[in-house]
């Protein structure tokens, strides 16, 4: 009996990991930026190159990092969902438009609209660098201390939006 | 006439050259211990190259911020402890063993151990499926003779009892001296005609 219900034993607990396995992206790695403060940074404002933003400027409040570019597709997936959050106004949505082109940044927001409150230039990427990003769209949820409490991996979506982010932003802004 | 248009043509390719940023550094040591850095880092947007081949644009980005650092005199390890702080332990191929990593650490070891204990438990249920040889003296006197002994076989009374496959204690009732139980697995018999005498649990 025992030599029948072993192997089934094994193809099941192997089924369970495969499984797993299956729904999981594997370039989706644990950030290790939760929890630490935000990296600070010192970048042109993307409308206005002679001003600079810092990340400072936001202590006291809990705000959205989104991390996106022109050129890349799954922003396009994002933008909606960005652009219907912001009518909401729950908290301050800070765009970085990530290696980009100035010029072709400034062209998507006006074609496609404008969620942010602030958008900054990341030309050369450094501050995205220092983010932990290697692929955009990234969103940080960053807490009124200046610390990292939530990493986004790819494109913002209504169902991550409603059943993490604004429960974990609420619970922050409550603080 | 055409033979100058033929040659224009073959020089071509001479044009064609892109200008696609420098990605190596002036200084060849500097760019070989990179290199042999980047080896050791993974490229999270591949996922199965190292930082040091990858043709992506964040493996480009990260050799020329290990250039950079590396100019600024940064340790190797400095910069690898930059990017775990930045990407994760993920990112290296060489993981440090700590909390975290344990479990893919420890699960070769743990894995070697099962395998073990089930040779073990195998092992045991096998021998125990063999089947004891009861030998009559003739049986007993034929094997002295072909083994050209002059003295009997003594029985090995450690081995004594075992129970037969069927669960019952046959010979265990009496151990008499003048039997041998044992088994020679086939083909370590050192003589041919011993064959005979193997006796495997046909049930098995």
């Amino acid at each position: 009996m025992m030599r029948y219900i072993l192997p089934l034993i094994l193809f099941l607990i192997l089924s369970v990991f495969l499984y797993k396995g299956l729904g999981r992206d594997t370039r989706e790695v644990p950030s290790p930026l939760i929890g630490k403060a935000a990296p600070a940074f010192s970048l042109p404002i993307l409308y206005e190159p002679a001003r600079q933003f810092s990340p400072k400027e936001m202590l006291g409040r809990v705000w959205l990092l989104n991390m996106w570019a022109s050129w890349c597709e799954a922003c396009k997936d994002e933008h909606p969902v960005l652009m219907e959050f912001a009518t909401r106004k729950v908290l301050p949505i800070v765009g970085v438009d990530y290696k980009d082109k100035r010029e072709d940044g400034i062209a998507t927001l006006k074609k496609a609209g404008d969620p942010y409150d602030t958008v900054i230039a990341d030309v050369d990427g450094k501050a995205g660098f220092d983010y932990g990003v290697y692929g955009v769209p990234e969103t940080y949820v960053i807490d009124k201390k200046g610390v990292i409490r939530y990493k986004q991996i790819g494109p913002v979506t209504p169902q991550n939006l409603r059943d993490t982010l604004l429960p974990l932003i609420s619970e922050l802004q409550a603080k | 006439m055409k033979f100058l248009f033929i040659a224009l043509i073959c020089l071509l390719p001479a044009f064609s050259f892109a200008g696609v940023a420098k990605d190596i550094a002036d200084d060849p040591v500097l760019e070989s211990r990179m290199i042999h850095l980047a080896e050791k880092v993974r490229c999270l947007v591949c996922q199965s190259e190292p930082v040091s081949t990858s043709h992506s644009e964040w493996s480009q980005d990260v050799r020329n911020i290990m250039r950079d650092k590396m100019k600024a005199g940064a340790t190797d390890q400095e910069i690898l402890d930059m990017l775990v702080e930045r990407f994760g332990k993920s990112v290296l191929y060489d993981p440090p063993v700590d909390n975290e990593t344990m479990p893919l650490w420890g699960a070769p070891f743990v894995m070697l151990l099962l395998g073990g204990v089930f040779l073990y438990v195998q092992l045991k249920r096998r021998r125990s499926r063999v089947a004891e040889a009861v030998l009559t003296i003739q049986d007993e006197q034929r094997a002295a003779t072909l083994l050209n002994e002059s003295a009997p076989i003594q029985s090995d009374s450690s081995n004594f009892p075992h129970p037969n496959p069927d669960g019952t204690t046959s010979h265990s009732t009496k151990p008499a001296s003048g039997q041998v139980a044992g088994y020679l697995p086939e083909g370590e018999g050192t003589n041919e005609s011993l064959r005979g005498l193997h006796v495997k649990d046909t049930q098995a």
